[in-house]
This record gives structure tokens, C-alpha cells and sequence, in this order.
């Protein structure tokens, strides 16, 4: 099917956009242009409504991007009533987005597969798509499961408390001995309303709720929702400030990369690379700590710029302790390769086809592991990374050794990323003023956090308030593959292929 | 008497030792000081100062488990001979109650399990059985050779033969029961590769996911009755490992300890520089044990 363009605005990373500029379809052509675009190779970035101007009429937006044209696009359209036809069936990446519209606005997405809940909440408006009374609470992963009869099947239930100190959620599995039939996911347990607490702002709230969307994903999400400012200020940052931004950006790909590493060996029993990038996750966190005093790199990127200048000493620091870590972690982490124990364990698990991951629209190291080229610092740079380019990793088996592979190759090159950026950091000021923002309009920022694409999308009012403003954390979008890879593998594999993943339950309960 | 009295002195004192060992072993692979080497004495102090507590859904089979775990693994502490040291009971064929001493300690343990109605427990309890049917085989085949060896049905006798002597045509089949028993070793103390001790993850493990109901101090009678699970295993091992003794009781007793603890350090390593195996490749490393043992005895009849 050929995509008529003028149906769709375009759009480049981190620009802002008039409200009425957004062409505004018929909720028929609204979802042909959508099944149109993916069919021709883009990808829903985000799909969500917003809160209605006059009751009954639900505006719904999308957010496509085109990673082959290193373009956005946007669209809306209006619901009249209380459902519409659901697109799942035809194009399931939006799955996850269509049970959110239904918990959010209670529409209901008719012949939607599997309409559930995302995060048991209730509803911003007086519908409910599942006809819950108003004031009864909803607790979280209480429902209908999916179900497999037969006497030798049985179910297995873990969670929300888990025995680690990680963060809550309920996996359910149905299981014929050791082999799994199906998995499903319930998560909501860690909602703390982010979405609705940035309505009215930006406050000087807003931006800890952005800091704080996924812990250890800081710098990624403060960074979005910092272009979604700049965006719809129509601020110029300072070149120093967008160097400083990478680094810290890729500082905490290397933390969290590295920690991946020692865990998923921690999950096969392999001691020495468990316990050495266990120790080395910490160096990395401690050089962003140099940088901005905090170890998650909370306070560094603000709006307009970075809160933090570096000094030539403490570049030299930088530079000092990169060395040291880079000899450390491939020291580390060349062990798991070495290993022939730990390669049995790695290969062949936990399998992602590629067009699986095309279809369910996964993102970051997940998607590139099956060898789906997509990357935001490549596809839709913005900041430093439209002028620095930092190599793309593919592999093409999907498995957990890939997964492993992709991040190994992401710490070399940005290490060597980093490097080269701290020896050529421009002088200037870090930060520019940001004006008021514009009213009446949209601003979509992405950026490559080290599980993938965040997106955030916001729509001011015409006070220059936001009126909505939407998150989509890589985990919104990869806790499917999770459960997916899940089919027909042995159950006691279940920990190794979630550590290959290891998605955010807050990133994506929001 | 001196020497039964030294021998369940070692028998009720040194087995958590070889837990600490262990455990000291793979803190120095891992470049941390880690515990240290009494924790697991202070463990268990701190476990039988404990309350306990029991979901309702169990019954007296709950509590039993870790009771007759225990009873069992003592039981047949005194039968194995440590060292040089003759074991204080003793009888023909007592290799057989020896062997199922262990199989009714794990009947009461799975039966636990099962007592609580978790799916996780029952997990660990279909897998435990599953192995224990191909490691069971292995013991036996490789006391069959060693009876077959010593001419002596008697445990006490039967382990004591390598150290009295064989003719050069033993030594092949000893070789090679020594590496079936070493691998059931593993298996039946729940170490790397077949099971991993100290994982948290549930869906993972084999016997740690069927205690995990258990607290206070019948949790505690679990971890020592494993440790000395491990403390006899190893010794019927260190019979056919290093069969040497000089004669002199204080000296012998010295020895063993040495060689026990060597045992542990060893054990140690190689939790230390493998990944355990995946689920479904366990069985194929027990059956490598039963062949281990299987070609042992066909060196020997042939």
C-alpha cells in the first residue's frame, strides 16, 4: 500500500511541531496510514491518546519512525464514542499501546486479542473499558490468565516478591515438566503516575519525574524529556553541553552493560566474571559520579544544557579511570568467551527470530541481537551524535549468547566513544537559557538509552503547559520478546533469558 | 574406643568446615576476602536461636524431613570407615543399608517438599528423583567393584582395600571409579555443574528450591546434615583417591583431615572456573558417572 505523504507531518528527532500543522484523519484512514507504514518498514514509536477537549471525543496520536529516512511522523485523529477497531490483529506491535489507550481512556479496542490491563489502574475519564465500578480498587495481576488444560500441565507462579532485590512483577508460566508452553507478564506493581503528575508543567518537579522514569536509566530519560523542553523552547544548547551529554549518555551504557555481563554469568555460576563486573559496574558509576556527583547521573542534564562543566583535571581523571576500566572489564568479561561451560550455556537459548522482533517492535540491544539494525544515535540523532557517529552492533541468532555479544561490542565502542570525545571537548558555556515554551504544539524527543529507544512525546496547551505528555521506556515494548522467548524453552532457563533482557518493571509502569 | 570416639567426634565437628573451605575457596577465585572459614558453624548457631515458621498446609511429614534427613546422614557416618579408622558399626552387606540411608533421606526430603504444595517444591522434587535414579546406579556399581576387589561385602573392609594393597591390574579400575565417585559426589551434594548452591533464583535449583519452606532450626538440621552428607560421600571417595595410611592412628586422623579439606579446596575450584550445566545436559554427566563406574567393573571381571 502506498503511504499518501500528505496525510503524514515529518518531523526530525527532538523538533517541535504546531498542534494544527499535525494532520488531524478520519480514525479509518488514521489506522490504514499506520498498517501502511509499517507494512513498509516503519515502526510505532509511540501511540496514545490524550485528554478530550469536549467529552466523547478521545484525540489518539502516533508517532512513527522511519529509520531508513532518519525521519518522524506524526498523526492524529478523534474517537467519537467509547471503541474502536482494534489494529493488534493486523499489526501487533501496537498491542501493548491499545490496552493502554483502553486502561487510560476506557476505550475499548474491539477485537483485541487479548485486552487486559496494562498497569491496573483506573481510568483518567468517567469510561472504563472493562465496566469496573468506579470506586472499587483494582489490584495489580488480578484476572483472567492465559491457560493451558491437560493433566500433565502445570502452572507456576513467581512473584511480585522475588528472592533477589529486584523490582516487582508476577510471571505465570504453564509448563509440561521442564518445558514451557506459554509465559504472560503482569506488571503495574511500581505505577507512581508520572504521566498524569507532568500535566500542567513543566514545574520544577518535572523534571525529578523524568530523572526518576527508570533508575538506571537517568541520563537517557532526563535527556528526552530535556529535548522536549529545548524543542518546544526553540533553544540552541551549547555544543560543550551535547559532548557532555553523550559521554554521560554512554557512561551509563557501559555501567549498566558491564553489570549485565557479571549477572548473567552470576545466573550460569560463573563465579570470577560475576564477582569482577560486579566490581567494575561500580567504577563506571563512580565516573559519572565524577562528572555530576551522583552515580546514576541524576542532576547532570538539565534543560538547556548540563548542570556540570568538566575541568581539564577532571577530563584527565576521566581519561585515567577509562583506561584502567577498559583493561579491567575485558579482562573480566573475555573470561565468559573463553569459557566453553559458559558459551553452552549462552548459545542457543532464548531464541528471538528476526521477524518476530521486526513484528513486535522491539527495540535497543534486544532487537539488534536479532539482527534488526535500529538505533537511535544512527536512525534519529540528535545532540552530538547528528555530528559523532559510534558504530551500529548487529548478530543475527537472537539468543542469549547474542544479546550477551551485542553488549560486549557496545562496551568497546563506547569506551572508545568516550575517549575520543574527552579528548576534543569543545570550550563554552554548558548551559543556554530556556525560554518559555510554545503553545499549542508537539515535541517528540528520542533517545538511545542502554535498553533502547525512549521516547517521550508532549503536547502543550495554549499557555504553553503540557496537556499530555507520554513516556514509552524500551521496556513498554520488550517485555512481549521476553514472554515470547519464553515458548518452548526449559523453565529453569527462565532467569538466564530475562538477564539477556533485563527490562525495567518501573520504566515501563511508569 | 579411642578410635570410635575420634571418629564421631569427626563426624559430628568437621563437616561444616568443609562448607567454609568451600566457600573461602571461591571468595580467593573471586578476589574478595569472603567469609569467614566458621561461617558456616556461626550459621548454624544463629539458625537454631531461630523461630520457626510452618504453613499451615503441612503436616507432620513437613517436620520429619530435616529429622530423619539428618538421622540418616549420621547413621551412615558410622558406617563409613574415616581414613585409616575402622567404622563403628559394621556388618555383611551393610553397603546396601548405606546406599539406602541416602534414599530415604531423600524420600523424606522430596515427600517435605511436596508436603508444602508450592510449585516450586514440587519442581525441585521431580528433579531431584530424576537424578538421584542415575546416580544411585553409579554408587552401587562403583561399591560393586570395590567388593568384587576386596572380596568383602562389609563397607569397613570393602574401603579399606585399596590401602591394603592390590596387584598393578587394580589400578585402571580404581582410576576410573574414583571419577564416577567424585561426580556423584557432586551431584548428590547439589554442587556445580549439576546445581548451583548459591543462586537465589528459584526456577533453577534442584535441592535448595525443596528446602526453602524450611526455617529456623530444622533449617539449620538441613544445612548440617548436607554437610555431612558431603563429609561421608567425600570419604568413601578419599578411600579410593588416596588409599595410604602409615599405621599410626594420630598421624592417619591428621592425614584425612588434610586430604578431606583438599577435597573441599578442589571442589571449591571447580565452582570456581565453570558455568553449571544446562538443566537438561545433567543426565547426560550422570550417566558419563554410571559408565565411569560400569567400564571400572568390566576391567575388573574380565
Amino acid at each position: 500500500m502506498t503511504i499518501d505523504s500528505s496525510s503524514l507531518a515529518s518531523l526530525s528527532n527532538s523538533r517541535s511541531i504546531a498542534l494544527d500543522k499535525v494532520p488531524l484523519l478520519a480514525l479509518g484512514d488514521f489506522q490504514k496510514t499506520i498498517l501502511g507504514s509499517v507494512k513498509a518498514g516503519r515502526r510505532v514509536s509511540a501511540l496514545f491518546g490524550a485528554p478530550a477537549a469536549d467529552e466523547g471525543n478521545t484525540p489518539l496520536y502516533a508517532v512513527l519512525a522511519d529509520d531508513e529516512e532518519n525521519k518522524l511522523y506524526v498523526l492524529r485523529t478523534i474517537v467519537s464514542g467509547e471503541r474502536f477497531p482494534s489494529l493488534t490483529p493486523d499489526c501487533p506491535q501496537v498491542h501493548l499501546f491499545e490496552r493502554e489507550i483502553a486502561e487510560q481512556f476506557g476505550l475499548v479496542p474491539e477485537g483485541h486479542p487479548w485486552l487486559k490491563p496494562v498497569r491496573y489502574r483506573h481510568s483518567w475519564t468517567n469510561l472504563d473499558a472493562w465496566n469496573r465500578p468506579p470506586g472499587e480498587p483494582i489490584l495489580p495481576a488480578v484476572g483472567d490468565f492465559y491457560k493451558v488444560d491437560g493433566d500433565e500441565v502445570h502452572e507456576v507462579a513467581v512473584g511480585p516478591v522475588h528472592a533477589g532485590v529486584i523490582e516487582p512483577g508476577h510471571f505465570r508460566f504453564q509448563c509440561n515438566g521442564e518445558k514451557v508452553f506459554h509465559l504472560e507478564i503482569a506488571l503495574g506493581y511500581q505505577h507512581r503516575g508520572v504521566e498524569e503528575a507532568m500535566i500542567g508543567g513543566p514545574t520544577s518537579r518535572s523534571i525529578h519525574f523524568a530523572e526518576t522514569l527508570a533508575g538506571d536509566t537517568t541520563i537517557a530519560h532526563c535527556t528526552a524529556y530535556c529535548q522536549i523542553l529545548e524543542a518546544l523552547a526553540h533553544c540552541q544548547k551549547p555544543p560543550r553541553a551535547q559532548v557532555l551529554r553523550a559521554i554521560s549518555l554512554e557512561l551509563e551504557r557501559l555501567a549498566n552493560h558491564v553489570g549485565d555481563l557479571g549477572a548473567l554469568a552470576n545466573d550460569v555460576g560463573y563465579l570470577p566474571t560475576a564477582s569482577y563486573c560486579g566490581r567494575i559496574r561500580g567504577d563506571f558509576l563512580n565516573m559519572t559520579a565524577l562528572l555530576c556527583g551522583s552515580r546514576f547521573g541524576r542532576g547532570m542534564v538539565r534543560p538547556g544544557g548540563v548542570a556540570f562543566d568538566a575541568d581539564e583535571k577532571l577530563v584527565e581523571e576521566l581519561l585515567k579511570r577509562l583506561g584502567d576500566a577498559e583493561r579491567d572489564t575485558f579482562g573480566a568479561v573475555n573470561l565468559l568467551w573463553e569459557t566453553p561451560s559458559v558459551m553452552a550455556r549462552f548459545e542457543g537459548i532464548g531464541i528471538l527470530p528476526h521477524e518476530v522482533a521486526i513484528e513486535l517492535g522491539i527495540v535497543g540491544p534486544a532487537a539488534r541481537a536479532s539482527g534488526v539494525a535500529r538505533d537511535v544515535r544512527q536512525d534519529q540523532p540528535s545532540g552530538l551524535f547528528r555530528f559523532a557517529h559510534i558504530p551500529m552492533s548487529t548478530c543475527d541468532a537472537g539468543d542469549v549468547l547474542s544479546r550477551a555479544f551485542i553488549r560486549r561490542l557496545e562496551i568497546q565502542h563506547s569506551i572508545e566513544f568516550i575517549r575520543e570525545q574527552l579528548h576534543q571537548i569543545p570550550s563554552g558555556p554548558v548551559k543556554a537559557p530556556v525560554t518559555p515554551l510554545a503553545p499549542k504544539s508537539l515535541a517528540v524527543a528520542l533517545s538511545e538509552g542502554w535498553r533502547g529507544e525512549v521516547c517521550h512525546v508532549a503536547l502543550t496547551d495554549e499557555r504553553g503547559r503540557f496537556s499530555r505528555y507520554k513516556v514509552v521506556d524500551p521496556s513498554f515494548h520488550n517485555w512481549t520478546a521476553l514472554a515470547y522467548v519464553l515458548r518452548g524453552q526449559e523453565i529453569s532457563d527462565f532467569p538466564l533469558c530475562n538477564k539477556s533482557f533485563n527490562l525495567s518493571y518501573c520504566g515501563h509502569d511508569l | 574406643m579411642t578410635e570410635k570416639i575420634i571418629h564421631v567426634a569427626l563426624l559430628l565437628i568437621l563437616p561444616p568446615l568443609l562448607f567454609g573451605v568451600i566457600g573461602k575457596t571461591k571468595a580467593w577465585f573471586a578476589g574478595r576476602v569472603g567469609p569467614p572459614l566458621l561461617q558456616p558453624y556461626y550459621d548454624l548457631i544463629k539458625l537454631a536461636r531461630k523461630s520457626m515458621v510452618f504453613s499451615r498446609t503441612t503436616t507432620w511429614v513437613f517436620r520429619a524431613g530435616p529429622v530423619v534427613t539428618l538421622s540418616a546422614a549420621l547413621i551412615a557416618g558410622l558406617m563409613v570407615p574415616l581414613g585409616a579408622l575402622d567404622s563403628p558399626i559394621a556388618f555383611t552387606g551393610d553397603l546396601i543399608l548405606f546406599a539406602y540411608l541416602f534414599g530415604l533421606a531423600r524420600f523424606f526430603t522430596t515427600s517435605a517438599a511436596l508436603d508444602t504444595g508450592s510449585p516450586f517444591e514440587g519442581m525441585g522434587s521431580a528433579r531431584e528423583v530424576t537424578f538421584a535414579c542415575l546416580t544411585e546406579p553409579a554408587l552401587f556399581l562403583a561399591l560393586l567393584v570395590l567388593a568384587k576387589a576386596s572380596g568383602s561385602l562389609m563397607l569397613t573392609d570393602l574401603l579399606h582395600g585399596p590401602a591394603e594393597g592390590f596387584s598393578s591390574g587394580m589400578v585402571a579400575p580404581l582410576v576410573l571409579v574414583g571419577i564416577g565417585l567424585f561426580i556423584v559426589l557432586l551431584a548428590e551434594t547439589c554442587r556445580i555443574p549439576v546445581d548451583d548452591p548459591n543462586t537465589h533464583l528459584e526456577l533453577t535449583m534442584i535441592h535448595e528450591v525443596m528446602v526453602l519452606d524450611h526455617s529456623g532450626p530444622l533449617f539449620g538440621v538441613i544445612l548440617y546434615a548436607s554437610s555431612i552428607k558431603m563429609f561421608v560421600l567425600g570419604s568413601v571417595l578419599l578411600h579410593v583417591a588416596f588409599p595410604f595410611k602409615t599405621g599410626e592412628v594420630w598421624i592417619d586422623v591428621s592425614l584425612f583431615v588434610l586430604e578431606i579439606l583438599f577435597l573441599s579446596i578442589l571442589i571449591g575450584t571447580i565452582e570456581s572456573v565453570m558455568a553449571r550445566l544446562q538443566m537438561r545436559h545433567v543426565p547426560y554427566l550422570l550417566i558419563a558417572a554410571t559408565l565411569f563406574c560400569s567400564f571400572g567393573f568390566l576391567l575388573l571381571v574380565r
